[in-house]
């Protein structure tokens, strides 16, 4: 789940607004975009990038791809996940969020049976800082993102961003920015996501921003006590009241489940460092700039 | 959204559950005619909270005489912050045993799984913390559905396990046809007579999902708003009302919840969650005019990062708002991301302020302003 120079990335839902705006940003930033997806605008070329009906057409005409970026509204979203699932994506990035729920299972069923990784839904995306980026973060952000040796996982596109700020002004760069999305039922988890910067030869020391609800951030307990390297962590939320979403689906707790308590004893249990602003990360990231 | 027990059990006999004979009624004279046509009845508080028993909501009624009593106690009656305003007249269910079971999202599996317990009566979290062994877990396909010959093996050794599998198969049949988020009937009777009923039901169905089912979405509880919540709710915004008196605007929800945690941490209180990320974010005039509503607020911060979201955008609203408004309380800015320069730019000329370059500064000069 971390994206390359040399991957090959179509966008589905390229034609529209946004789909255009981060096309070009994309773009320019490196990013090795080779097609776009829209049924009714096939043929044409937009931001310079051959337009076909379907992912599978894509696929079909210019050669393998390896990830998508899909800018769909959620009626649509299934039927667009199956269609570069089916197209052999290797990495499919959703960023659309309010997909109905049972949608995101049979999406996620049938990356599994694909063998394809999701990130997201409701992800900003991934950058690997110097190099590419898929989604919508601000990767040509000279003081948000800059090449260096610090993983970072979010499940909030906007206090992601301001985490790598934090850390570029303490002298620090990334590896690699891991967007997991603010949905309940990810397709990336922080497990996933914590095992691929820990294999990433780049990554000297990782950078945990989680949120209350869900148990992600306890689950990934056991995977951080088996790691080498050095996890950091922001838990957003110690100040949200419990049984209300805040925001994004994912954010509730219930019970005792998803508290901010129970999360930073479970990471604290395995030596995290769980800090209590953001730009304390930094200040607490025990590797050298 | 939630859905009262009345509304859910509606449902459930449309899908062929057996579900005793009831009546809605709104007031005493309703609920006394009802339990003479019914005979020996529960008299139930409809209100979406599961603590209705416990609150007294819920009565034993023989006669329409006690039946009228029982409503007069029950109806106006608050129960989770909810005023009770209809009641289900439910035929008395002669109970053997009491089970539960349900349908939900696993979200560990990201697929749907099937429950199934003979400790019913309790929540599924105590049944898992006291009879553990006793409950029954099926993970479905979504994409196949529930296959009931995996639900009938599992059950293996359970009492009239045809019976429950059938039950099971169309409460998940139910679940996939509402868009459920979870579907759960706590507790499912098995009757002295023989044969089952779903004594109790709870069903929230997804959100995201109503666009696709009109039919329900006019069924589905009130929730509990304030008038401001109901406010945001109007204008497609997220707000929740706070205890506290320091003003949150902020766009995306994890920069919203940690703006609300450094102003904890610096020893202030939120007044509201507010976030207007994603494509709310053209809606920082309102959002900030809603923040301002509040009679409480006694200083605001207002902290961007954009990354999807532009903050020039943003700043343009908030200013925008706060020049017809002309708020006389401290307003301090925090402003990172796309579109930085230029919101910057706005805050300096407008506003003739400076925003700070550490939110953490921004928000500690809020809540400092707000004692």
């Amino acid at each position: 789940m971390i994206v390359r120079g040399n991957d090959r990335v179509v966008v589905q839902g390229m034609t529209g607004r946004q789909g255009s705006f981060w096309t070009e940003k994309m773009l320019a930033y490196g990013t090795r975009i080779v097609g776009g997806v829209n049924p009714k605008r096939a043929g044409d070329t937009h931001c310079g990038v051959p337009v076909f009906a379907t992912a599978r057409d894509a696929a079909r005409e210019i050669g393998g791809i390896e990830a998508s970026v899909m800018f769909i509204p959620p009626p649509a979203a299934l039927g667009a996940a199956e269609d570069a699932i089916a197209a052999g994506v290797r990495l499919l990035v959703v960023l659309t969020e309010h997909i109905p729920s049972h949608d995101v299972m049979r999406m996620h069923a049938l990356a599994a049976g694909a063998g394809c990784r999701i990130v997201g839904p409701n992800t900003a995306g991934l950058v690997t800082p110097g190099e590419a980026f898929a989604g919508i973060m601000p990767a040509f952000n000279r003081r948000v993102f800059r090449p260096g040796n610090i993983g970072v996982i979010s499940r909030s596109g906007s206090l992601g961003t301001l985490v790598c700020l934090n850390l570029v002004d303490a002298g620090y760069g990334q590896s690699a920015f891991i967007g997991i999305g603010g949905d309940p039922i990810l397709g990336t988890s922080v497990t996933d996501a914590l095992r691929a910067l820990d294999a990433d030869e780049r990554t000297a020391g990782i950078a945990l921003v989680g949120e209350i609800g869900g148990t992600m951030e306890e689950a990934a307990a056991d995977t951080i006590a088996r790691m080498r390297k050095p996890v950091v962590a922001f838990i957003a939320g110690r100040a949200s009241p419990p049984g209300k979403k805040m925001g994004h689906a994912g954010a509730i707790v219930m019970g005792s489940r998803g508290s901010y308590a129970a999360k930073r004893r479970a990471l604290e249990g395995v030596g995290v460092r769980v800090v209590d602003t953001p730009a304390a990360v930094a200040d607490a990231m025990p590797v050298r700039r | 959204m939630d859905f009262e027990e009345a509304e859910a059990k509606e449902l459930l006999r449309q899908a062929g559950i057996p579900v005793p004979p009831g009546e809605l009624c709104r007031d005493a004279d309703a609920a006394a005619a009802a339990v003479g046509r019914l005979g020996r009845s529960a008299v139930k508080a409809q209100v979406p909270s599961g603590k209705r028993g416990k609150a007294g909501g819920i009565r034993l009624v023989d006669d329409p005489a006690q039946a009228r009593a029982a409503a007069n106690a029950i109806l106006g009656m608050e129960i989770a912050g909810y005023r009770v305003e209809r009641l289900l007249v439910e035929k008395f269910a002669a109970i053997a045993q009491e089970l539960y079971a349900a349908v939900l999202n696993d979200v560990e599996s990201r697929a749907p799984v099937v429950l199934f317990s003979t400790a019913g009566g309790m929540d599924i979290e105590e049944i898992a913390a006291e009879r553990p062994q006793s409950i029954v877990r099926v993970p479905v396909d979504v994409m196949r559905g529930v296959d009931r010959s995996r639900v009938r093996s599992a059950l293996q050794g359970a009492e009239d396990a045809d019976a429950v599998a059938d039950f099971l198969v169309r409460l998940y049949g139910l679940y996939v046809q509402t868009d459920a988020e979870l579907l759960e009937v706590n507790p499912l009777v098995r009757l002295q007579g023989g044969g089952l009923a779903a004594l109790d039901c709870k069903l929230t169905v997804d959100d995201a999902a109503l666009y696709r089912h009109p039919e329900l979405a006019w069924r589905g509880a009130r929730e509990k708003l304030t008038e401001l919540e109901r406010r945001g709710r109007e204008l497609g915004l997220k707000y929740i009302a706070l205890p506290g008196n320091v003003g949150v605007l902020a766009n995306g929800a994890g920069l919203t919840m940690t703006t609300m945690d450094v102003i904890e941490h610096c020893g202030g209180a939120p007044a509201n969650f507010l976030e207007i990320g994603g494509e709310a974010y053209t809606k920082a005039t309102a959002a900030l005019e809603l923040v301002l509503a509040n009679p409480r607020v006694k200083s605001v911060i207002v902290n961007f990062c954009g990354a999807f979201a532009r903050t020039d955008v943003m700043a343009g609203g908030v200013i925008e708002a706060w020049e017809t408004l002309r708020p006389s309380l401290p307003v301090f800015f925090s402003v990172h991301g796309t579109g930085e320069e230029a919101a910057v730019e706005l805050i300096r000329q407008r506003l003739k302020l400076e925003p700070f370059d550490r939110m953490e500064d921004a928000v500690r000069a809020a809540v400092e302003a707000a004692r």
